[in-house]
């Protein structure tokens, strides 16, 4: 589904700044992979995550999402076959607008074609009610209420929903249950995995819990450096402890794992 | 006194779309665009222009056409060229001075003699009697606000919205945020274009320097008609730029009549209103801070002593 060809990415170059965020990186993802990526501070994982979603063009190499070249295809572009979540709440929604509202614009990426003057319908807000009723928070009664009005993890779950209604080739979770307190963090990691399980949807998700990086999802990747330096799957990985990932982080740098918030258990 | 009210409503609702416009570009887009004063002139002079060669009804969509390009302008130095908004606006605004020239044959000032305005030719039906150009100017206004707010509704209107409130997000959901600030700046610029086209027939002359403050003056409208209608929704923000030009006016009449502040000094009272209103929240949170300030020291003295 998705293959990155020998990506590159150099922050500042030719300065005292000049930082090597990814180099010569190379992956492929079959279709419905679900993978959790772990790193130390600085490895590259959200700069590996702005360069599929487009936020900047890499220096080398290609992207190709569904057989498709997008490595120079505009941000807004891509936007509209990959699903993407932030840490931090406030990054998915519009606070002043209202749910309906907010959803209307997830939409919008399914609405090629319809004339920019229409308006929210019916048969919209009755898919946006359905839809919210999912997520078991009451939501759905709430769709004229600004988003500003939710709670962090509210926000969250509706961003997922937004980021998954119009079904994306790829979806980018970039520690989006790392701002919420834990209860509502299960409840959104929760959803995730029924909604990406659901749909079929393939998936990368940075965490910096490593025993939840190894029970979600089918494949783990440990970066350092720019680089993923172990790619695992399959038998091997239902194996693997949170001890064998320090020990293969090791191994393949040889260097601790040096992520100032990872949490080696629950 | 009934002349007093009359005066007042014909400007307010004459001046109203440019606090509109703000409307649209500083709160909903969150862009202070400066384009404003230059682009009042600019549909002021469009539509005498037109008047004068006896098309003042043409005249209005002209302007407005002229107001987007101008906007237009303004939206592609920032959102293709990477120049600041106010900058920007700063920058169309100066060569509009020309451009304005230009279209006043080189002249500062045009005026209407002869040839009949949009105003003109509803006085000769006789419809609305003496009241007949706030008739005009408020179905006009009104219009335009149904308009904006059936506009913000649609799915442009929409990604509109939310580039305001949240760029990164328009961006997530396919929408390219240079266009919707392209298409924002240039609705609203039409709509200042066009209040500047009714002023201009309405007063059957237009004058270079006509639009110099009104940016300001326009800001303090919208926040008068804010505070008056609170600015929850979007429906009391369009109606309040409205309501607050028809209260500036009235203000604006009150103190020409009754002398208590020479008229010369009320462009910097308005100033001062709104650079007040603007910092209001700042000045509440200093406020408080002091407070909280005094109320710890004097604990922390108790602790001591």
């Amino acid at each position: 589904m998705l293959d990155l060809i020998h990506i590159s990415k150099t922050f500042n170059p030719g300065t005292v700044n000049e930082k090597k965020a990814v180099s010569d990186l190379s992956v492929h993802l079959d279709d419905g992979d679900f993978v959790t990526i772990i790193g130390s501070n600085g490895a590259g994982k959200s700069t590996l995550f702005n360069a599929v979603a487009g936020t900047f063009y890499v220096d080398s190499g290609s992207v190709i999402l569904g057989g498709q070249d997008i490595t120079y295809l505009e941000e807004h572009k891509r936007s509209r076959v990959i699903g993407r979540m932030f840490q931090d709440p406030l990054k998915g929604t519009a606070p002043s607008m209202s749910i309906e509202e907010n959803l209307a614009l997830a939409y919008l990426r399914s609405s090629e074609g319809t004339s920019p003057f229409s308006r929210i319908g019916r048969r919209d807000k009755e898919l946006f009610r359905e839809k919210l009723a999912l997520l078991g928070m009451g939501l759905e009664d709430r769709m004229k209420n600004p988003v500003g009005l939710l709670s962090g993890g509210q926000r969250q779950a509706l961003t997922l929903l937004m980021a998954t209604m119009v079904t994306p080739k790829v979806l980018l979770l970039d520690e989006h249950t790392a701002a919420l307190d834990p209860a509502t963090a299960d409840k959104v990691m929760e959803l995730t995995r029924r909604i990406v399980s659901e749909s079929h949807i393939t998936c990368m998700m940075i965490t910096h819990n490593m025993s939840q990086a190894l029970e979600t999802g089918n494949r783990t990747f440990l970066m350092s450096d720019g680089r993923i330096v172990y790619d695992v799957k399959g038998e091997e990985r239902s194996r693997l402890t949170t001890q064998d990932l320090l020990r293969k982080f090791r191994e393949g740098t040889g260097r601790d794992l040096d992520n100032d918030r990872i949490l080696l258990s629950e | 006194m009934l002349y007093i009210v009359k005066t007042a409503l014909e400007l307010g609702f004459l001046y109203a779309l440019v606090p509109m416009a703000l409307f649209l570009s500083f709160r909903v887009l969150d862009i202070a665009d400066l384009t404003t004063d230059g682009c009042f002139v600019l549909g002021g002079a469009v539509s005498v222009s037109f008047a004068l060669a006896g098309h003042p009804i043409l005249g209005i969509p002209a302007a407005m056409i002229a107001g987007a390009c101008a906007g237009f302008v303004t939206a592609f130095l920032h959102t293709h060229l990477k120049i600041p908004a106010i900058l920007a606006g700063i920058i169309t605004n100066t060569g509009l001075y020309t451009v304005n020239l230009m279209v006043m044959k080189w002249s500062s000032n045009l005026s209407i003699l002869k040839t009949p305005t949009m105003f003109s030719m509803l006085k000769d039906t006789g419809f609305g009697g003496a009241w007949y150009q706030v008739i005009l100017a408020a179905a006009i206004t009104v219009v335009m606000a149904l308009l904006l707010m059936w506009f913000l509704s649609t799915r442009l209107g929409l990604s509109i919205r939310a580039t305001g409130d949240n760029i990164d997000m328009v961006r997530a959901s396919s929408v390219n945020p240079r266009f919707t600030i392209t298409v924002g700046l240039c609705i609203a610029n039409a709509l200042t274009g066009l209040s500047g086209a009714m002023v201009g027939q309405y007063q059957n002359t237009i004058d270079i320097n006509g639009g110099t403050g009104i940016v300001v003056i326009a800001l303090a409208c919208l926040i008068i008609g804010e505070t008056v209608l609170g600015r929850r929704s979007l429906r009391k923000g369009v109606w309040a730029a409205i309501t607050g030009s028809v209260i500036y006016r009235i203000i604006y009449a009150v103190v020409l009549y009754t002398k208590v502040v020479p008229v010369q000094g009320l462009k910097l009272i308005t100033a001062i209103v709104v650079a007040l209103a603007i910092a209001f929240p700042t000045i509440k949170e200093w406020a408080a801070f002091r407070k909280a300030k005094k109320n710890g020291n004097r604990k922390g003295g108790t602790a001591n002593a």
